[in-house]
């Protein structure tokens, strides 16, 4: 049976049984090439659920917004994304079917432009490991793995580490989860600064980023208060880069590298670097992932007599 | 170069957090044993190193200060325990990231400093202010430029 088939064969069955309340999916977008979020309740409207490389939400940020159980279609990251947020009790795991699936990878839609120099899609579709693309003056078709997202190039768990459900294959792959920071680390100080202001200059405060972000689940978050008001709601480049140093630092531990911010975001901000970064220094320091562990609490909310402190005088 | 590190007599301004009953009171045993050591500190007085959000040592970078200290108990001794356990992991965390987007290393700084240590807190002290003179005026976040040649 094809993946997609046992999907909506799945999702009806948690329906049916009365497992789930609503089942959290994804549905063919209105644009070309895009899915949207998909919110079922009837079985007989799982005909509607798709699956495939443009499936790139994180739906885990979706799923502590509802009463009652949800069930969670799951790629890797949202998994991942999904227990953190239980570990922080965001979300109760009675509550919570994690429907596991092997995930190939999401395409990046500014990669997909690039590639076209700006030709506009009126159709495209996935063929097997192909994105076929029609519109005026235009068709083509190229290999999925040029477009995609730059998350998915290094991802480590394609099918979820954790789940309730698995459908599917098991995908095993050799992560390279920091490849992207190698390079950057090696920089001098002066160089990194350099890069950071002039991607963040272009930031235009529209917090799409934190929008999309499981992780980023405060009621009230930093950027909206004004009693204290930490940093300015402005643009100029050190409250811009306050604004992003909170936001990585906030979400230390609970970040999986979906990269759905980056892809949110208009403006193409390069905001995986902070939150690699950070990733790198829980993993070494801590020893810990985000999103492998029901038990473990996020790094922050924990310590160890042992922890290291080279760096204290 | 930056024209404020022309400024013939430049002094770097440097924040410093520290905790009740521990730092403060070796900041003070210092002072009442008329240890010397350099006048660049402002001093916060906070009940914990814990109570210290990274929030804290950004707002004192986009406010013009050169460097922050944070300073608490030593493992072991805090008031409330454990406030300093957890300190020590954002202070890794917060330290690692200002560094990756190019805030020199020795900006910020972080000791343990009890109440019978007034030599170790004039000793901090002094290694920070050579640190951050070395390294000239903060460049990084700087949103209010604190008068160079004047008070704060
Ligand atoms: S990060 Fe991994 S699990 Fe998430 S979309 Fe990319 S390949 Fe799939
Ligand atoms: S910070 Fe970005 S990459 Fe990390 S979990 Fe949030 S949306 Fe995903
Ligand atoms: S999505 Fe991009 S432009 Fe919008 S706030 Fe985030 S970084 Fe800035």
């Amino acid at each position: 049976m094809a993946l997609i088939d046992e999907i909506r064969q799945e999702a009806k069955r948690l329906l049916e049984e009365k497992r789930v309340d609503v089942i959290i999916g994804y549905r063919k977008g209105t644009l070309p090439l895009r899915s949207t979020p998909a919110f079922i309740r009837n079985s007989d409207e799982v005909e509607g659920l798709i699956f495939d490389p443009t499936c790139s939400n994180n739906l885990a940020s979706f799923a502590n917004r509802f009463e009652g159980k949800v069930g969670v279609i799951a790629k890797g990251c949202d998994a991942r994304s999904l227990i953190t947020l239980v570990v922080d009790r965001q979300i109760d795991k009675e509550n919570l079917v994690i429907i596991g699936i092997p995930c190939p990878g999401v395409i990046d839609h500014r990669k997909v432009r690039h590639r076209l120099r700006g030709r506009e899609v009126v159709d495209g579709l996935i063929l097997e490991d192909k994105v076929v693309v029609k519109g005026r003056d235009l068709k083509e078709d190229f290999p999925i793995s040029e477009v995609l997202s730059g998350s998915c190039q290094v991802c480590q768990y394609q099918t979820p580490p954790v789940y309730d459900l698995l459908i599917g294959y098991q995908i095993k792959k050799e992560g390279r989860p920091f490849e992207d920071l190698k390079e950057f680390k090696e920089k001098c100080p002066g160089e990194r600064r350099n890069f950071f202001e002039e991607e963040f200059f272009r930031c235009i405060r529209c917090y799409a980023c934190r929008q999309v972000c499981p992780a980023c689940f405060c009621e009230y978050c930093i950027v909206d208060r004004t009693k204290p008001l930490w940093f300015g709601k402005t643009t100029d480049l050190s409250d811009t880069l306050m604004f992003h140093l909170i936001r990585a630092y906030h979400t230390a531990g609970r970040c999986v590298d979906c990269g759905a911010c980056h892809r949110a975001c208009p403006m193409g901000i390069d905001l995986r670097l902070l939150n690699k970064r950070l990733e790198e220094e829980v993993a070494e320091r801590f020893g810990f992932q985000a999103g492998l562990d029901l038990e473990r609490p996020v790094p922050l909310s924990a310590y160890k007599d042992e922890d290291t402190q080279e760096f204290i005088m | 170069m930056d024209s404020s590190h022309e400024i013939k007599d430049w002094q770097p301004k440097i924040l410093a957090f520290l905790c009740n009953w521990c730092s403060y009171a070796g900041a003070d045993l210092a002072g009442v044993s008329r240890t010397q050591y350099p006048p660049n500190i402002r001093v916060i007085r906070i009940p914990c190193s814990g109570r210290v959000d990274p929030m804290f040592i950004l707002k004192a970078l986009q406010q013009g200060f050169d460097g922050v200290l944070v300073s608490g108990c030593h493992p072991g001794d805090c008031h409330y325990i454990s406030g300093n356990y957890y300190a020590r992991r954002k202070f890794a965390l917060i330290k690692a990231l200002l560094e990756f987007i190019g805030v020199e290393e020795g900006r910020i700084q972080f000791s343990w400093v009890s109440a019978g240590e007034g030599e170790k807190f004039a000793e901090v002290v002094k290694k920070i202010t050579t640190d951050i003179k070395e390294l000239g005026p903060a460049k990084c976040l700087v949103k209010n430029r604190i008068n160079p040649s004047g008070g704060l």
